[in-house]
Formats: structure tokens, sequence, C-alpha cells
């Protein structure tokens, strides 16, 4: 930021910018968007995005969903991969506190907006809430459709058998359906949807949840919704159906069972550990500050575990 | 019996140029048609607007569906367009990677159309995969291999038995031989002829080839500058060409 609009107003936001950075006109654009996706469930309205101060992949779409729907009264929480400080969750929080002075939290259940990345939180969202979904591809068929014009023809007459030519190939290669993030899902047994590189251990959680949840991709300039309870099932075959992660440990911060678990390597003699990759709920569940060194601690681990599968990711995406 | 397929007065254009004109024929159900002439004469043109991929200019095609009803194919709608493809027609290209999807395995390849159709058992579909390949004299065992390390006229038979694997009433070829050598044509059109007279199937076949349409069809029309220059039993004319253009082409096929 320049030094024309550095100075800060009393209520510690930055001068010189609109409320939560964007422009009145665009946010009504927006809304007019996110109106029609949450008419039609899990279709994707494609909305004039804008350039953002971080670049394409950093969360833009995300971004711009989030400063349309927010409101002075709104307190919001970010997450990247689960966690709340990693550099991208602190980054956008920080930016919501200076341009909009929003209250932010880490806590699931004080938040009404939830920016994620790559994870749902494990803590049951209730009604009132929004989650708001950072989309790098919204078109599930991309890889096997080229055509655009083609995509949206298949959409548009619900021909989806070629979303299980993929899972089909899944299995012949790896003997069952690999895919473990971004599983595409049916919104409202009438849309194929991309859930947006969530692993498939939150696909159960799309399905009839009481929050609100928004999808944004700012590259492809397309926003998609699932309104609150609303049936998402993922796709499979009869004799091979569903399934989520599962793991034989248990988080060794907490001891949960039954949240995503992160594996970390912790020295140079392949030490590993595995822990909630949902570092509130596995605060939530240590209690207090305790969970919140322990989690300090273990921030440096964390990181390059993430980077890691970044890297992975965008291996898989080249 | 009622054709299965009838044109009348079919005509397509490019601009002012002239694609095919008033082409009339019926296609009855088990009937193979093959669609001869030279290069330009306007074979592809006319499979291309039987097919639906090119528009008709004005004529009219209608074909009766498995359950009895009439269908006008030039003003259909588009999903049932798509449904129709899907479910009663195929299509075999010249290329076969065209009509194959080159990054999955051969298995995949014949199961796409069924699951396009609604099929999720995937025991089930690897079942059909691999008695297709059989039928279509491909090696079971390489079910999981890609297309891309088949040869040409391997693919040519994976599209076939992809073509198939639905139960098509009709389907349309557009020089299924060509770019095959002649001992891997043969085996080929040994088991065309052999599939279509077993599954009682509907085949137009586009082929600029004489022994192929000696070999497959019941009928043959001869095109020449876009038009029908001669259409009839096959035997009768290859052996007794009336129009001189025919009487060209049989006389151009090579003696052995």
């Amino acid at each position: 930021m320049n030094a024309r609009h550095g100075a800060e107003s009393p209520d510690g936001t930055v001068a010189g910018y609109n409320f939560a950075y964007l422009d009145e006109q665009t946010k009504r654009m927006i809304r007019r968007a996110l109106l029609k996706a949450v008419a039609i469930p899990g279709h994707q309205i494609p909305f004039g995005s804008r350039e953002m101060p971080l670049p394409y992949g950093w969360g833009t779409g995300g971004i711009q969903t989030t400063a349309a729907i927010i409101g002075r009264d709104d307190t919001l929480k970010v997450i990247d991969q689960g966690s709340d400080d990693t550099t991208n969750a602190v980054n956008i929080r920080r930016f919501f506190a200076r341009t909009a002075g929003v209250k932010t939290t880490t806590r699931t259940l004080d938040a009404t907006i939830i920016q994620t990345r790559h994870r749902i939180p494990e803590t049951p969202l209730r009604e009132g809430q929004i989650l708001v979904y950072q989309v790098p591809m919204p078109e599930p068929l991309y890889r096997l459709e080229p055509r655009v014009a083609e995509c949206r023809k298949l959409h548009a007459l619900s021909e989806y058998g070629l979303m299980n030519v993929k899972l089909y190939e899944d299995i012949v290669r790896h003997g069952s359906i690999a895919t473990t993030y971004d599983y595409p899902v049916i919104v409202n047994d009438r849309y194929l949807t991309a859930p947006s590189p969530i692993p498939k251990f939150d696909n159960p959680k799309l399905h009839m949840n009481a929050a609100l949840q928004l999808f944004g991709a700012g590259r492809e300039r397309r926003l998609y919704a699932i309104p609150p309870y609303t049936r998402v099932r993922s796709l499979d075959f009869d004799d091979y159906p569903f399934e989520i992660q599962r793991w034989e440990h248990a988080c060794e911060i907490c001891g949960s069972r039954e949240s995503f678990l992160d594996e970390m390597i912790v020295d140079d003699k392949g030490k590993r550990m595995f822990v909630c990759s949902d570092s509130d709920y596995c605060a939530q569940r240590v209690g207090g500050n305790e969970a919140s060194t322990v989690h300090a601690t273990l921030d440096e681990a964390a990181d390059l575990s993430m980077n890691e599968r970044a890297d992975e990711t965008e291996r898989e995406r080249a | 019996m009622t054709p299965l397929l009838s044109a009348r007065g079919l005509t397509t254009r490019y601009g002012a140029r002239i694609g095919c004109e008033d082409v009339s024929f019926d296609l009855y159900p088990g009937e193979v048609l093959c669609v001869v002439g030279e290069s330009g004469s306007g074979k592809s043109t006319l499979l291309g607007t039987v097919a639906l991929r090119v528009q008709a200019a004005s004529g009219s095609l209608t074909y009766v569906t498995a359950h009895g009803e009439p269908l006008n194919l030039l003003t259909l709608s588009e999903p049932r367009r798509r449904l129709l493809m899907r479910t009663e027609w195929g299509f075999v290209e010249q290329n076969p990677r065209d009509g194959l999807r080159m990054t999955v395995s051969s298995g995949a390849n014949i199961g796409e159309p069924l699951m396009a159709v609604g099929a999720r058992h995937f025991g089930k579909i690897r079942e059909t995969s691999s008695d297709w390949m059989r039928r279509v004299e491909l090696d079971a065992g390489r079910i999981d291999d890609l297309p891309a390390s088949f040869s040409g006229g391997m693919q040519q038979r994976l599209q076939i038995a992809r073509n198939l694997v639905t139960g098509p009433r009709l389907v349309l070829m557009d020089e299924p031989t060509a770019g095959l050598d002649v001992s891997v044509q043969a085996r080929l059109l040994d088991l065309l002829r052999t599939l279509t007279a077993q599954l009682h199937l509907a085949c137009i076949i586009v082929t600029h080839d004489i022994g192929v349409a000696r070999l497959l069809a019941h009928r043959l029309m001869v095109m020449q500058g876009g038009r029908v220059v001669e259409a009839g039993l096959t035997d009768q004319v290859l052996d007794d060409p009336q129009h001189p253009y025919t009487q060209l082409l049989v006389s151009s096929v090579l003696p052995v």
C-alpha cells in the first residue's frame, strides 16, 4: 500500500478504500450472480471477476465472494488446509480486518463467514453460517472434455456418463477409486459439481449441511453454490461405493480418531507424526491456550507438509 | 415392412456449392447400403447429413424408432438427437483416433457408451467390455491397455466394438477400411459381415472401394457430383452398370 492510502482510521481500517475493498457496483454484480447460484444449486454462474491484490490461484474468487457478502457485524474465519495460521489464511484474514474492519476469529463456532481452501471444518456448521470456498477449477469435466461449449451442453442435458469413465480408469489403474480430492458430486440430483480440492473425506459434510456453501473461482470467473440442506451425492459404482479415507493413527495432540489427519515428518531421520489438519478443532479438544502453543511449535513442520501437498496438487494438475 | 430410415430429396449446400443434391433412399432393418463414388462426389456429405452432423438445406429424413415411433430427424430437438445417437445409432469414423478416447483404456472406451446410458456397475461394464473385445477379435487380456498401443486395424475394431456395445439398430460408417493394409482389411470386412448379419444391423457404409461394396452391401448407390446417378442391388449395379460413370468406376478396378 502506498503512502497516500497508508493512513489508518480510528477503527483500524485503511483509509481510501471502500468497505471490504471492492466497489459497490462490483459487489452488486457478484451478489446477483450469487443469487442465481443459490437458485440453481451446483450450476456454474459466470461473473465479471476483478483484479485482486493477489495472484490468481491464491483465492481471488473466494475473496471476491467474501467481500460481496460481508457486513460490519460479521465475524470472519479464514482457513487454508484446515489451519488458521498458514500464510494464505493469515493474509486474507488481515486483508478483511484492514479493509472492512470486521471481527476475525479462529473459532469455527464464533464465525459467521468462513473462507476456506481445501477443507471443511470438523466442527459441524450451523444455520446462518456461510462457508466460502476458493476454487481453482470449477468445471469437473474439463480434463475429460476440453471443449467449453460441449461441457456446457453436457451440463444442460445432464449427460454425466463421462465422469464415470474417469472413475473406471481409476479402478483399472489403482484397484479402487483413487481420486482423493476434488471428488465429483451431484448436487440436488441434477448438476455435476466440483467440490473444490477438498479431500473426499469432507464430501459427506457437503450433504444436507446447515450452512450456505458458496464457491468462487476468480481465474475461471465462475460462482456456484450449495444452499443449506441440499442433497449432495458423491459419484461411484454400485460395486465400488464411495468411501472416505481412514487412518490407523489418532491425532498425536488431541487423540481424535474422527478428524482428517496430516502426516508430518518432524526430523531428518524420517520420524513422522499424525495431527489434525483442522487446527481449531484440535485446539478446542485439547482446551484453550495449551493447544495453541503446541500448534505454534508445529507450525514449521506443518508448513513443510503443506507445501509438499500443494506441490503435489500442482504436479497432478500440470 | 416399413423402412428404418427414409430420405426424400435430401439436399445439402455449402454456401452456393452443392454438397449432395436430391438424394432419396429407403433403408430397411438389417440392410447394408453402400455409397460409392470418387472423392468429392458428396458421399461423406450425405453421410454427415444423415448423421445430423451437417445441416440439410431441404428434403426430409424420417427414422422409425425401436418403439415404432416415426421421427422427423431434420427437426429433432438436440437432447432427443443425442439420446438417439447414444442408444440406437452408431458412427464409425474413418480415422479411429477421431472416434476413440485415446487417453483412457480400451475397456473404458467400450464401457463409455454403457456408462452414458446409465450403467453403474463396474464388474458388469468390464465383463461386457471384455466380451466385446473377444467378439471383434481383440485380445481380451489387453482390456487395460491404451488404444494408442494398438495397431491401426485393432483400433478400428475397437471403435466398432465401442459403437456396437449399446446394441444399436443403425450404424453409419465412413470409409471403415481406408488406410488399412489388404489382409487386415479382409479380416475387418469379414468381421463386419458377420456382425451385421448376427445383430441384424442396418448399415450405411461410405466407401470408394468397389471391393468393399461388393463384399458387404446388399444395395448400392453410386454418386457423382453430389447426385445419385445409379442405385440398385449390388450385383445388378456392379455386373450390369447402366450409367456411363458407373461403367467407368467398375472398369477402373484393377484386376488381380
